[in-house]
């Protein structure tokens, strides 16, 4: 198991190793150079070669690669053009909001995609599955943000149910604790907080869920018909075992394995959804950064969320390999 | 046996690349599918409206109108009146020959940008699965590193180098997050492909190795591409959308595009929200039409679908 | 003769698709088979074999399947009974092994758990009493080494192993009849031997009916009592296992016999294989199926179905047998 997770952690630097170097080039490749870039209108032949000296782009390009790896291993990824605070530091304030936000739409995305993907494939043919199956394919076909401006609109504007931004009343007066504001409430014993917390959560949460939501209905609903139609469903029959055995026993457990692949694959779309969910619910957590960042072209934030981003990826599916593990007894830990 | 993501990642994709070459039988099932018909239908009338559009736009997508620029105010946009039967948009321009001439540039962004991520695709994968050994590791290397950035930060950060954002640039950035899903897939096709029998057999008979990859792997590998290539139409549309809404599209405000119209609508939503849903609907139309499409030819191009 | 333990009459099984003809793959099948005997089900892949067990064990799928005729088994019929009241026959009362044992048992599930859940719904025994008994199983069915193996997964097995896994979960509740679907085709020849030596022994033991499903005669000239050959989804010739073997009268069954290669023959000689394949066959309705690749086909043959007649004690299907002396 050790060894296992070792072993794939190190699989891991490679990937990160290239990437860096690509980002790396990415800044280089700024039209005029990123100091120009980051200067912009105020930009003067002087001011760009001072510049390239404080950020020490007047040296060698070998040298000027492995300072900024030496940096970003020890966590060091610049200051934000437009905060000047390190990225590292924003990134740390920002996350608490983002995870939640995707936890909770990941949440919704499982408890009702699986379900509803084995219903629709055990009533296969049926309007209930034909619907399933419209309904999945017209789930990701909708703009996430427009969704997002939808919901907002109708649930918070017109029939005022929820809250149309933010993740907390002003009014409300909430200790911070992990920065999750909802486990917060609970942990504090302010259920007030919670609540409140809650309420602001719902509309961006549903918003982000939709399309995970219908790729893991699809799959779940994939997976199931693969596995009814298989031998040793057949051979669980054969036994006259209860149906809610052969269920739960022979078909979930099996039908879940490809499920759970695709959760980890959806952890990625979660990331993107999530720039765009934050922009419009106002949510203020890393898709916010990087909105702000984008408008303000602040490349050394940009560069540093699209590697953590990767690295939360990689790391997130090789969570799910282990419990791909767990599950399926033909998947050595080696 | 050792499965980790990664390589399951590749290896979904590589399942696509099991897939049939187009043949005559699937083309009947295609006729017989009632989803392929709806998608084909719906791809059809917009291909067809992007075509003649501007024979069919009463006006300039540029125009403004003195009498519905009057009308404009904070908290106003003028309706559908005689002349203008979508109304206004914001900037006193007529909405309905707009989203009329809206369907050309956004057939245009997914096309192009599907179009050029499939070319350098295509040609990573066949070097890589015509070559194999180090080309092979390098090439399927380098798509593994960006096949580990979520594919919108992917588009995100590319868009963002762009001093000026343009269409040039959404559609660079687009098409860059399809080239490792085509390389991969078409690399998996060409491996199996490698290893069949009638490849074998033209090694056998002593025909060129250049047109052995060119005659018999290629045409046989590319039947699951195609497939990517429709799903990727849809997503190319919603991703340009999605970079147009957080400002990384095109500024300039003549240009009509779904994706950007639908972008610079979010503010009016309050004063007009038809300006926002014409184009919404027009741009889930369009990308139900090409998943539906391309699921039905995926559908018709598996093996297991046959009996 | 006593009342038959199993006793399949007129059984249709027909898969409907719309918009398309029916595809009949089971046409009016009749056989029994008595307590404790070893009954043949012989023909060529897609000649219906298969598809008549499952039609027995009622586990063909319910939609875009149409099963007629009857299946008594001590005077019950299965085809009438509830979901429920098969549900607790099967694994109890008749059980069934299947080709592919790797397929055929859930990969993610620790044997044990496979053999005890099974124990558990039908003789309703406590988790320590299911262990105890399917290591007993195991043991019993030449499983070395039992206890450890109720936790192993099956792909930590080989075929053969596997095989026997699979004849212990069928046996498990001393079923009156079981069902074996070509149980040693997907296994090496050394092994296929064992496994029907296995299951030969433990019928005998546990006074099972077994019925063989095979398209190799070897395995029924060693096992079976009868013998029913199938063609076309029809049972063209049933007979005693001797007498089959020695006068075989139908065409097809002597084709069959024909085609399998012999050391005592002279050399040179070539084997008698039957032409054509399956997919040349004429529907039974007006003319016997197997016409088109008959060496003994008569201009009838194409034209009128063949009735069933019964000489002694051999059931038969055609219009020009092979003579009884050949």
């Amino acid at each position: 198991m050790l060894r296992f997770v070792v072993r794939r952690l190190l699989q891991i630097v490679p990937t990160l190793f290239v990437l860096s170097l690509l980002l790396f080039a990415w800044l280089r490749l700024l039209p005029g150079g990123p100091a120009a870039a980051l200067l912009g209108d105020k930009a003067t032949p002087e001011k760009i070669a001072e510049l390239n000296r404080v950020l020490g782009l007047d040296q060698p390009i070998p040298l000027q690669y492995f300072r900024y790896l030496g940096r970003s291993l020890t966590g060091d990824f610049g200051n934000s053009l437009i905060s000047g605070d390190p990225v590292i530091d924003e990134i740390g304030r920002a996350l608490p909001a983002t995870l939640e936000l995707a936890v909770a739409a990941l949440l919704i995305a499982v408890v009702l995609g699986i379900p509803l993907g084995y219903v629709a494939a055990r009533y296969r043919g049926r309007p209930l599955d034909t619907t399933t199956v419209i309904g999945t394919l017209v789930g990701v076909a909708v703009p996430v943000f427009f969704l997002g401006f939808l919901l907002k609109q109708w649930f918070a504007v017109d029939l005022g149910w929820f809250p149309p931004s933010g993740r907390q009343s002003v009014s409300i007066d909430a200790t911070d604790v992990t920065g999750l504001a909802v486990f917060d409430g609970l942990l504090t014993r302010e259920f007030d907080a919670s609540w409140d917390a809650l309420r602001h959560l719902v509309l961006p949460a549903i918003a982000l869920a939709t399309i995970p939501l219908a790729v893991i209905t699809r799959i779940t609903r994939a997976s199931v018909l693969d596995v009814l139609g298989s031998d040793f469903v057949r051979t669980a029959n054969s036994k006259g075992l209860a149906p809610g055995t052969v269920r739960g026993r022979h078909v979930l457990r099996n039908a879940l394995l490809p499920v759970s692949t695709t959760i980890g694959l959806q952890t990625g779309l979660l990331l993107g959804g999530a720039v765009l969910t934050e922009k419009v619910f106002v949510w203020g957590g890393i898709g916010t950064l990087i909105a702000q960042g984008i408008e303000r072209r602040d490349y050394p934030r940009l560069q540093a969320i699209v590697l953590l981003g990767a690295g939360v990826y990689v790391l997130v599916n090789l969570l799910v390999d282990l419990s791909y593990a767990l599950i399926d007894p033909r998947v050595r830990l080696r | 046996m050792v499965t980790t993501w990664a390589n399951r990642r590749k290896t979904r994709i590589d399942d696509l690349a099991t897939g049939r070459s187009l043949g005559a039988d699937a083309l009947v099932r295609l006729r017989r599918n009632p989803v392929a018909i709806v998608g084909a239908v719906i791809v059809g009338l917009f291909i067809l409206v992007s075509i003649f559009a501007p024979w069919i736009a009463p006006h300039d997508a540029s125009q403004s109108f003195p009498e519905l620029q009057e009308g404009l105010r904070p908290d106003v946009i003028p309706g559908p009146q005689p002349g203008f039967p979508l109304g206004s948009d914001q900037n006193g321009r007529d909405f309905y020959s707009r989203m009329i001439l809206a369907s050309r540039q956004t057939l245009l962004v997914g096309v192009f940008a599907t179009l050029i991520g499939l070319f350098f695709g295509v040609l990573i994968g066949v070097l890589a699965g015509a070559f194999g050994g180090w080309v092979d590791t390098l090439l399927m290397r380098f798509t593994d590193v960006l096949l580990s950035i979520p594919s919108l930060l992917l588009a995100i950060s590319i868009a963002a180098l762009a001093a000026k954002p343009s269409q040039t640039t959404v559609i660079i950035a687009v098409a860059i997050v399809g080239v490792p899903v085509f390389a991969r897939l078409l690399r998996g096709s060409m491996l199996a492909q490698r290893d069949s029998d009638h490849v074998l057999a033209a090694t056998a008979l002593g025909v060129k190795r250049r047109s052995i990859v060119l005659r018999h792997m290629v045409p046989n590998a590319i039947g699951p591409v195609i497939v990517q290539a429709t799903l990727t139409l849809a997503t190319a549309i919603l991703d340009a959308a999605a970079l147009s809404f957080l400002g990384l599209g095109d500024g300039d405000p003549a240009r009509a595009e779904w994706g950007l119209m639908l972008a610079n609508a979010q503010a009016y939503l309050d004063v007009r929200p038809a300006l926002a849903f014409y184009p919404a609907i027009a741009i889930i139309l369009v990308a139900l039409g090409f998943t539906l499409l391309g699921e039905a030819l995926r559908e018709a191009l598996d093996p297991k679908g046959r009996r | 003769m006593t009342t038959p333990l199993l006793e399949v009459a007129d059984l249709g099984v027909a898969f409907t698709r719309k918009g398309e003809p029916d595809s009949v793959a089971v046409d009016g099948v009749s056989f029994d088979v008595q307590p404790g005997e070893i009954v043949g089900l012989v023909g060529e892949s897609g000649c219906g074999k298969s598809v008549t067990s499952l039609a027995i064990m009622r586990l063909l799928p319910e939609r875009g399947v149409r099963v007629t005729g009857s299946v008594r088994m001590e005077g019950t019929d299965l085809m009438t009974l509830s979901d429920s009241a098969m549900r607790e026959k099967r694994g109890r009362d008749l059980s069934m092994v299947f080709q592919d044992p790797l397929s055929s048992l859930n990969p993610v599930i620790e044997i044990g758990l496979q053999v005890t859940e099974v124990l558990r719904r039908h003789r309703g025994l406590k988790k320590d009493a299911a262990r105890r008994e399917a290591a007993e199983l195991l043991e019993r069915v030449g499983i070395p080494d039992p206890r450890r193996r109720l936790d192993s997964y099956p792909h930590q097995l080989s075929g053969g192993m596997r095989q026997r896994v699979m004849i212990a979960i069928a046996l498990a509740c001393r079923p009156r009849l079981l069902i074996a679907d070509e149980p040693t085709t997907a296994l090496d020849v050394t092994i296929q031997a064992q496994i029907l030596e296995l299951l030969k022994e433990l019928v005998a033991d546990s006074g099972t009916a077994l019925v063989m499903i095979t398209h190799d005669l070897g395995v029924v000239a060693g096992l079976c009592d009868r013998v029913n050959v199938l063609y076309g989804g029809r049972i063209v010739e049933r007979s005693e296992r001797h007498r089959l073997f020695g006068t075989p009268r139908h065409p097809y069954t002597y084709g069959l016999l024909g085609s399998i290669p012999r050391l005592d023959a002279p050399p040179g000689e070539d084997l008698a294989a039957i032409r054509g394949s399956v997919n040349d066959n004429l529907p039974w309705a007006h003319a016997c199926a197997f016409a088109p690749r008959c060496p003994r086909a008569l201009e009838r043959c194409s034209e009128v179905s063949p009735p069933p007649e019964l000489a002694g004690g051999r059931f038969l299907r055609c219009h020009n047998p092979v003579p009884a002396e050949a």
